[in-house]
């Protein structure tokens, strides 16, 4: 007797389990349908791609709206150098190993000297920017950029893409001036463009435990949405692979469709993974595969963003080459000199001939770009 | 959801496998040269599900090179010395002993065992050696001596080569790695390998292996100076042996690496060639089980993603990788075992501990 129950019983379960898979399938059939035909999908569905499509399905639809989206067989890049102008920061986040008290031997503020060297270095190497970011310095106000940025542009002919929002938003606090005011100040002073970085995960929960000091979500689209509406252009990135969850991936990915629908001045996003060295935040490391999923699923979600950037600095040449199989559609920087990465103990190298060799490979013309991804020369 | 390439021309592939129709040259040659890399990535992953469905097997294993002293002097080589060069080494039976011991608590199922050709080890030696590994491991599967080792210590031996097996076999041999196969061509032999066996030889040897009950693993080392035409010619030589003998287990593709080697002016292999490397082994060798992609040469990041390119073994943990670590590889010299899990788990493959034959164990 028992034994019929039970058999009747798996009978049930199995059939509901396999009701359940079969739904599934055919829920991520459509989304795959919609994606396919360059619809936009919503939260649930990209929720739904990112958790159980497969990695392969995720790439063919990334690969193929990235071909509509750039028809044109090009990946592009550019030659630039991350200047740190300081790596004294109060935030004090938990991801970070760059950052050091204001009194720590190894802080520093750079010098004019040392920045005129570095930019000089740069121009002969064939670059066209910098990119201009340090930590939140208690003690310098913003007399000491706008210095800095006239500095530069009195005597270089160099774009500066500059400040994330985080430091844009610490130094209106620190002037008691508006975000508005803040940005147009530094654009009087010669400000170009502003790198999307600080974003890390743009849901309040994750920011609260991983950079309580830093501003919150609402803020960082605020810095942006002013930016844009100034007349800069600036990045998106995502840091991803610490303690947040799917959702708020997509929860990211939602917030910077929406904004870019209002602005349309984010160029490019730029998805990358926590590397946890050195770090008080231990954590898995994000794998090859978990990135290269949220890359392509980033590249189906933002079909407002043009430009979708390889990390090859958190994940090496190899998987940036592949990532160009899965959305992306610039190698990002030659990065003629990286810190704070390579602070979190990664250090790849990857020189412009070699990333012209693997773009090539990848059966793409390589494109040096600037920073609103024309062709340079 | 429907295949669909940006590559035309991988439709014919699609319907050929498909339809249960071995592929030729031509569509090897296809596979190599194509850029639709996902597209490459959905045939071998749909061959890849049928066999292996969502497994993926790595086994726990130590290495053990017992010289670097070579006669062969191969100029893709950074780790052969000559005898009485400074860092030139070779194990004494008592060195393996305690290599050995040294690991004796962790549960080692495999026993990798390559050295060079050393003109001052003799028959016995190779004999001893087994017979050590076999007397301290008596569970573990020993796994020793490529193709052109056993030529070598026939001819020292001064035994034919089934009378050697045969020896080595009773000393303790089950199965034998795939190296040395380089590329089988005459061409890139003349100009990288002069002094090592052929492709013809590589390959009686293997049969005679196989023969005598003695499975093998293949190989082929891609990204130096041969053709594709040459690395198809390589793979259809692979697949019409194992028509016969049925004996090779695994197929590892193998990238060049330059660094310290004659051939240092080479850049590395690329990652799409690393992959398409794995897939069109997957596809042209529809008669070998399992494709394996060897982290230490592709790193563990490609090596995870090849998972689904066709690949369907990582290797193993390792332990102490010597070889391609002296030609520059910048992988791990070895992965525990719960960083190799969390790999395949989260590449959303499941995890299978094996042993030599790939029994789960």
């Amino acid at each position: 007797m028992s034994g019929i129950l039970f058999i009747i019983l798996f009978k049930i379960f199995y059939h509901e389990a396999h009701e359940e898979q079969k739904m599934l399938m055919n829920s991520i059939c459509k989304i795959t349908e919609k994606v396919a035909l360059n619809e936009r999908i919503n939260d649930k569905e990209a929720l739904t791609l990112f958790t159980d499509a497969d990695t392969l399905v995720l790439a063919d639809l990334a690969d193929k709206r990235r071909k509509t989206l750039h028809p044109e067989p090009v990946v592009t890049y550019v030659v630039d150098r991350n200047i740190n102008y300081t790596n004294v920061c109060v935030s004090g986040c938990l991801f970070c190993a760059f950052y050091r008290p204001l009194n720590h031997p190894d802080a520093y503020i750079i010098s004019k000297e040392e920045l005129k060297k570095k930019i000089e270095e740069t121009l002969s190497l064939g670059g066209t920017q910098i990119l201009l970011q340090g930590g939140m310095h208690p003690s310098l106000d913003l007399d000491f950029y706008t210095d800095l940025l006239r500095y530069i542009k009195e005597n270089f002919s160099i774009h500066i893409h500059g400040f994330s929002p985080p430091e844009i938003a610490f130094l209106s606090e620190k002037s008691s001036l508006s975000i508005k005011d803040t940005i147009n100040r530094l654009i009087d002073a010669g400000l170009n463009s502003i790198p999307g970085g600080g974003a890390e995960i743009l849901a309040d929960e994750i920011r609260k435990r991983i950079s309580p000091n830093k501003c919150n979500a609402g803020k960082w689209l605020e810095v942006m949405k002013t930016a844009h509406k100034c007349g800069l252009k600036t990045t998106a990135t995502m840091m991803f692979g610490h303690i947040e969850k799917p959702k708020h991936i997509i929860e990211h990915l939602i917030k910077i469709r929406a904004l870019q629908d209002e602005t349309g001045g984010f160029t490019a996003f730029i998805p990358w993974t926590f590397q946890p060295d050195n770090t008080r935040l231990h954590t898995q490391k994000a794998t090859a595969v978990e990135y290269l999923r949220v890359l392509a699923l980033s590249r189906l979600v933002l079909d407002n963003v043009p430009n979708v950037q390889a990390s090859w600095v958190t994940q090496g040449d190899k998987i940036a080459q592949v990532a160009l199989a899965f959305g992306a559609n610039d190698l990002g920087s030659t990065m003629i000199e990286e810190n704070v990465v390579a602070a979190a103990g990664i250090k790849f190298r990857l020189p412009k001939e070699e990333m012209i060799r693997l773009i090539q490979d990848a059966g793409y013309t390589a494109v040096q770009r600037d920073c609103f991804y024309n062709s340079v020369g | 959801m429907k295949l669909s390439f940006s590559d035309k021309s991988l439709y014919k592939i699609k319907e050929k496998i498909e339809a249960g129709i071995r592929l030729g040259p031509e569509d090897g040659i296809v596979l190599y040269k194509t850029n639709d890399l996902t597209g490459v990535g959905r045939l071998a992953d749909m061959v890849r599900r049928k066999k292996h469905d969502r497994k993926a097997y790595y086994v726990y294993n130590q290495h053990i090179n017992y010289t670097n002293i070579c006669l062969n002097h191969c100029l893709f080589c950074a780790y052969s010395r000559n005898e009485g060069e400074k860092d030139a080494f070779t194990f004494s039976i008592d060195d393996v002993k305690a290599k050995l011991l040294e690991r004796i608590d962790e549960p080692v199922r495999e026993l990798h065992v390559v050295g060079g050709l050393n003109p001052s080890l003799s028959f016995d030696y190779y004999l001893d050696l087994l017979k050590t590994i076999k007397e301290i491991r008596p569970n573990a599967t020993i796994k020793a001596f490529t193709a052109v080792e056993i030529d070598y210590i026939s001819r020292i031996a001064n035994l034919s080569l089934d009378e050697t097996i045969i020896k080595l076999k009773n000393a303790g041999l089950s199965m034998t790695p795939g190296g040395g196969a380089e590329v089988m061509s005459n061409r890139v032999k003349k100009r990288l390998f002069p002094k090592k066996i052929d492709g013809k030889r590589w390959l009686e040897i293997m049969e005679k292996l196989h023969g005598a009950g003695i499975i093998s693993n293949a190989t082929m080392l891609y990204g130096h100076i041969e053709t594709i035409e040459e690395r198809v010619d390589h793979l259809i030589r692979l697949r019409d042996l194992q028509d016969k003998t049925g004996g090779f287990s695994a197929f590892i593709p193998l990238a060049f690496h330059s660094k310290n080697t004659k051939l240092s002016q080479l850049p590395a292999t690329t990652a799409f060639d690393d992959l398409k490397n794995v897939a069109t082994a997957r596809l042209m060798l529809d008669n070998f089980d399992h494709i394996k992609a060897y982290w230490v040469m592709i790193g563990e990041k490609l090596a995870q993603v090849a998972l689904y390119f066709g690949a369907d073994d990582l290797d193993g943990t390792i332990l102490e990788e010597k070889i391609t670590h002296m030609a520059g590889a910048k992988s791990a010299k070895g992965l525990p075992r719960e960083q190799i899990k969390h790999l395949i788990s989260s590449a959303g493959f499941t995890p299978v501990e094996r042993d030599s034959f790939y029994n789960p164990v």
